[in-house]
């Protein structure tokens, strides 16, 4: 059962009267979350599964629209909790948990035998011991790149294992001669960059550091770090210049029309990409490639997640619907539906989709780890401070020093030691 | 007898109707602006994320004057405030250029009155709508602006990517409608500037910018005045332009008073109230300045009468 | 008059003022024009990057596409239902006030007064958090209620301080023969004042309709779904939706500024006398 958001309270009121003039037998699990429509109609794929194995439950979904949810989430969540509601893992359901808005699911992972189906999202469902979110779905980051571009400016092209370091920047040196922008990205709304910062530092030093770094362990002045500087420094050259007043899908339409060859992006970006009139032909994808040898290769993945509310009305009937996400069936189902990638390492991936292969076979290998993405491993403020920093050294690089002290001066602020 | 109660009740309904006549209004301005004010000000001293707990408290916590203290440090509070300050000076352009294109228009033509409307047209569209234009117009690659600088240099500017460029591309864009209402502001005061003194000036012989000065300026002068006062508000207030052009960036070099105390307080990584308000209070405190200057003449002006 | 009537320059002049004002308007309004011009050009011309050539045709079909597969039509009626209530709301409200600030000579008079003036003047920040929290805490976040009753309260400071003056500068003997006559003062505000208060109340109107109708910040943060969002706000969130599609954000821009356009229009002298009061005495 699914209806429209309607923000006026009466009608919302009038709403509820005649949805629960139909279920009146039913016990009511309220859903709160922010699809878009493909990912939507999955959702309402698996609410009828799961209603029709459970007649006796009736589960409502109120959809929002994506950007609006982030700030009705801090209000629902109070004034009018659902059952459930969408977030995200780490360290951005924190402020929620902290607030007691969220509740205790460990009891769901302990039934279900989570801890072992889940195994690689249990540390960023996890906050003091507990769980508190049932992640169901992830996709990869990487190099997606444009086998026309690469024919263009005569570069050889990558496999799905990549290149290496030297290889890749002798290639953006090609690239730059033949005047196509070797890595392109569109930085306004400052994440893109924190996608190339964060394979830079997870190739320069390892999951670890991108973990401790993210949680203000790390000095921004320590050798390591600057280290990652000073790689990234190395593709600052080559990447397109003005990205700072782009889109992401503005630089996605430099990437189809061949005037850039590379993009480090999330897997959502190919439905774009392909809007844009590339096909599983010229477009291509690999993993960053490694810098420092022999650490051990980590990914990006940031998971999507459900979580209980506090204020859950109906509980009991919510942890069965979670349980239900958290399984390999539903799983398999709606990440076929929309592209992505399931959690649950018992669910299946559709085998005609070449970069949802590349991708479950670039995260199950990952011997490294997987983050989250470098704003939802960070504190609010610090990923923003960070996300700034590494846009302007991209625009910037002569300004190191002052990036580096500011960002300095911020970690000492926001975790006193 | 009955005549004094009649007087009395007449009295009475004299000193109690002015207040029930603005009851309504002063209620509402109360709730909204009034109390919110000293609200904004007790949140300033406080650390809170917005959120309640389940039972509805508030979950603040005191800190003192720690968040002051914190924008005296924080670069970002120095940005803003530094271009709010280049917005302030360099918005007053729009005085001698709405000046100008008021002189320029104030002729007596077929059609001059179809154009004045059309020169104020800018003021009348939503700032939104100017910000998309501009974006447009700036936009890299393929902006007008772009190609003209490519033409011209060899190498186009995208204005809105150059940290140290950006905050003048968005006052330009402010400028625009700034200017159309500075100009109709001047063309009215125009209207009423008394022509047999402009005839005996130049009768003494006084023409072009001095004629300006001495004849024509000192009696724009109550025009002038709400033309600052409107321009300077206007300087403040600059929250539109910034959102929709740039977002504050690139990396914050574009932010504004207005558009980081917005960040802090509502912005995806936000969500410090308590900052955001110290911004605001900061923000406040400098248009304070600027209103006492403007009550200050209203008031010398009620004496006058 | 100043600068010297044209006419009594030379013909050459003449010409040249005659050549320059319709210049000076396309320089002025080039990049509106330009807004206006790619409006109606067809997606494929900017797929092509043909961005200022001629238009391979006119493409009244992006109008028709933001009307059908966006929610446009939505959000202008919600500036409709946002904007029409704060304009008869503010203005009956400071008619009010302005009666009393402008009739009564009472101790709080000038104070009153001047409080209006200045909370007209205050930053929008100085209210938003506790604005926005009152708003959620009476369930009035996102809807256009929750935004027309504080576009109300805000308002009533300007609005007060124009139908205070305006109300000053009437005749006072009125008022004094009416109370000779043993009139009420509710009588004489709505039987003498009212009726010559129309051009107070046609200049006033327009211009707090333009206001409201521009207003996005308020609009961004009191409301925020289709069911209640404003067209200015809707537009932003559009933007974020339509990048690359210059000719969907141009259709979506000169849509906005219609309304507000066409109140100018249509209302021109009253616009124009409510936006210099004061500036000239």
């Amino acid at each position: 059962m699914v209806h429209k958001l309607t923000g006026a309270l009466t009608l919302g009121a009038a709403l509820l009267l005649s949805t629960s003039a139909f279920a009146q037998d039913k016990r009511v699990v309220t859903w709160n979350a922010d699809y878009d429509p493909i990912p939507l109609a999955a959702a309402e794929a698996l609410i009828a599964d799961f209603e029709a194995a459970n007649p006796e439950i009736d589960v409502q979904l109120t959809n929002f629209d994506h950007e609006a949810y982030k700030n009705a989430i801090r209000n629902f969540l109070t004034a009018d909790a659902p059952d459930l509601a969408n977030w995200y893992a780490a360290n951005r359901m924190r402020p929620f948990v902290e607030a007691g808005l969220f509740a205790d699911i460990s009891d769901v992972w302990a039934n279900n035998g989570l801890m072992e189906s889940l195994a690689s999202s249990v540390p960023s469902s996890t906050i003091d011991g507990k769980q508190y979110a049932i992640p169901y779905t992830y996709y990869q980051w990487g190099i997606y790149y444009n086998r026309d571009a690469y024919a263009a400016a005569g570069v050889e092209v990558p496999g799905p294992e990549g290149v290496n370091w030297e290889t890749f920047l002798a290639n953006c040196e090609k690239f730059k001669a033949a005047g196509i922008d070797c890595v392109t990205t569109g930085s306004s709304a400052l994440w893109p960059v924190a996608g190339i910062f964060d394979y830079v530092s997870l190739r320069t030093n390892g999951y670890q550091f991108h973990s401790d770094l993210a949680a203000g362990k790390i000095s921004w002045t320590s050798p390591e770090a600057r280290a990652v500087f000073e790689n990234l420094g190395k593709l600052q050259p080559y990447v397109t210049e003005n990205h700072a007043a782009i889109d992401w899908q503005d630089a996605a339409a430099l990437f189809v029309q061949g005037k850039a060859a590379n993009y480090v992006m999330g897997n959502f970006a190919v439905g774009v990409f392909k809007e844009g009139g590339m096909t599983n032909d010229n477009l291509g994808f690999m993993v960053f490639p490694e810098i420092a040898a022999g650490i051990a290769r980590a990914e990006e993945a940031p998971t999507d997640t459900i979580h209980l509310t506090s204020g859950a009305k109906n509980p009991e009937d919510a942890k069965a619907f979670l349980a239900y996400m958290a399984s390999p069936e539903a799983q398999s189902k709606w990440n076929t539906a929309v592209g992505q990638l399931p959690t649950n390492k018992n669910a299946t991936v559709p085998a005609d989709d070449p970069f949802l292969t590349a991708g479950f076979e670039a995260l199950s290998t990952a011997t490294g780890g997987i983050a989250q993405f470098w704003d939802r491993d960070a504190d609010a403020e610090y990923a923003k401070a960070g996300m700034e920093g590494f846009q302007r050294f991209l625009v910037q690089p002569e300004a190191l020093e002052e990036i580096l002290t500011q960002l300095e001066a911020t970690r000492t602020r926001l975790f006193p030691q | 007898m009955a005549q004094a109660s009649q007087a009395a009740r007449r009295w009475n309904q004299r000193t109690i109707a002015p207040w029930l006549f603005l009851a309504p209004g002063l209620f509402m301005f109360g709730v909204y602006v009034l109390w919110p004010i000293i609200q904004s000000v007790t949140l300033s001293f406080y650390d809170w994320n917005g959120l309640y707990n389940q039972d509805g408290e508030f979950t603040g916590t005191f800190v003192g004057t720690r968040n002051y203290a914190e924008l005296m440090t924080d670069p970002a509070f120095e940005t803003s405030l530094w271009n709010n300050l280049k917005w302030l000076v360099l918005y007053m352009l729009a005085l001698p250029i709405g000046l100008f294109i008021a002189i320029f228009l104030n002729q007596t033509v077929t059609g001059i009155r179809l154009y004045k409307s059309l020169f104020f047209f800018p003021f009348v569209i939503s700032q939104v709508v100017v910000g998309l234009i501009f974006a447009w117009f700036y936009a890299p690659n393929f902006g007008l602006f772009y190609l003209l600088t490519e033409s011209l240099t060899g190498k186009g500017t995208a204005i809105l990517a150059d940290p140290d460029l950006v905050t003048y591309g968005i006052i330009v864009a402010g400028l625009w409608p700034q200017i159309a209402y500075v100009m109709i502001l001047y063309l009215t005061g125009l209207n009423n500037v008394a022509p047999d003194q402009i005839e005996a000036a130049r009768l003494d012989g006084a023409k072009g910018w001095r004629m300006l000065w001495y004849v024509v300026l000192p009696q724009l002068r109550p025009a002038t005045f709400i033309a600052v006062i409107v321009t300077v508000i206007g300087a403040l207030r600059s929250f539109d332009l910034v959102s929709i052009m740039t977002t504050g960036g690139p990396f914050g070099s574009s932010r504004v008073l207005s558009y980081y105390m917005f960040e802090m307080a509502l912005g995806e990584f936000g969500f410090r109230m308590g900052y955001g308000a110290a911004i605001a209070v900061v923000l406040f405190a400098i248009m304070m300045i600027f209103i006492s200057g403007f009550i200050w003449k209203m008031w010398r002006d009620e004496k006058e009468r | 008059m100043f600068p010297r009537p044209i006419q009594k320059s030379s013909t050459a002049a003449q010409w040249l003022y005659a050549v320059a004002l319709p210049i000076a308007l396309l320089v002025w309004l080039f990049p509106l024009l330009g807004v206006a011009l790619t409006s109606l050009r067809p997606a494929s011309d900017l797929a092509q990057g043909n961005y200022f050539g001629m238009p391979s045709g006119i493409a009244w079909e992006n109008y028709i596409f933001i009307f059908t597969e966006t929610p446009i039509g939505q959000y202008m009626i919600n500036s409709l239902w946002v904007t029409i209530p704060t304009v008869i709301g503010a203005v009956s409200l400071s008619l009010m006030t302005g009666f009393a600030l402008a009739v009564y000579g009472f101790r709080a008079n000038i104070l009153v007064f001047f409080m209006f003036v200045a909370g007209n003047f205050v930053p929008f920040q100085i209210l938003m958090v506790p604005v926005r929290d009152m708003t959620l805490q009476l369930g009035m976040y996102d809807t256009w209620y929750g935004l027309a009753l504080f576009h109300i309260a805000f308002n009533t400071g300007f609005c007060t301080l124009f139908m205070r003056n305006f109300i000053k500068a009437l005749p006072y003997e009125l008022i004094e023969a009416a109370r000779v006559e043993g009139v009420t003062e509710w009588r004489i505000f709505w039987y003498i004042v009212l009726p010559l208060m129309r051009p107070a109340i046609a200049a006033l109107s327009v211009l707090v309709f333009t206001f409201i109708w521009n207003d996005f910040f308020w609009a961004t943060v009191l409301t925020q779904g289709v069911d209640s969002q404003p067209i200015t706000a809707g537009l932003s969130s559009l933007n974020g939706q339509w990048i690359a599609q210059w000719h969907l954000v141009s259709a979506g821009s000169i849509l906005a500024a219609l309304p507000p356009v066409a109140m100018f229009f249509l209302m021109q002298k009253h616009f124009i006398a409510g936006l210099t009061l004061g500036a000239v005495k």
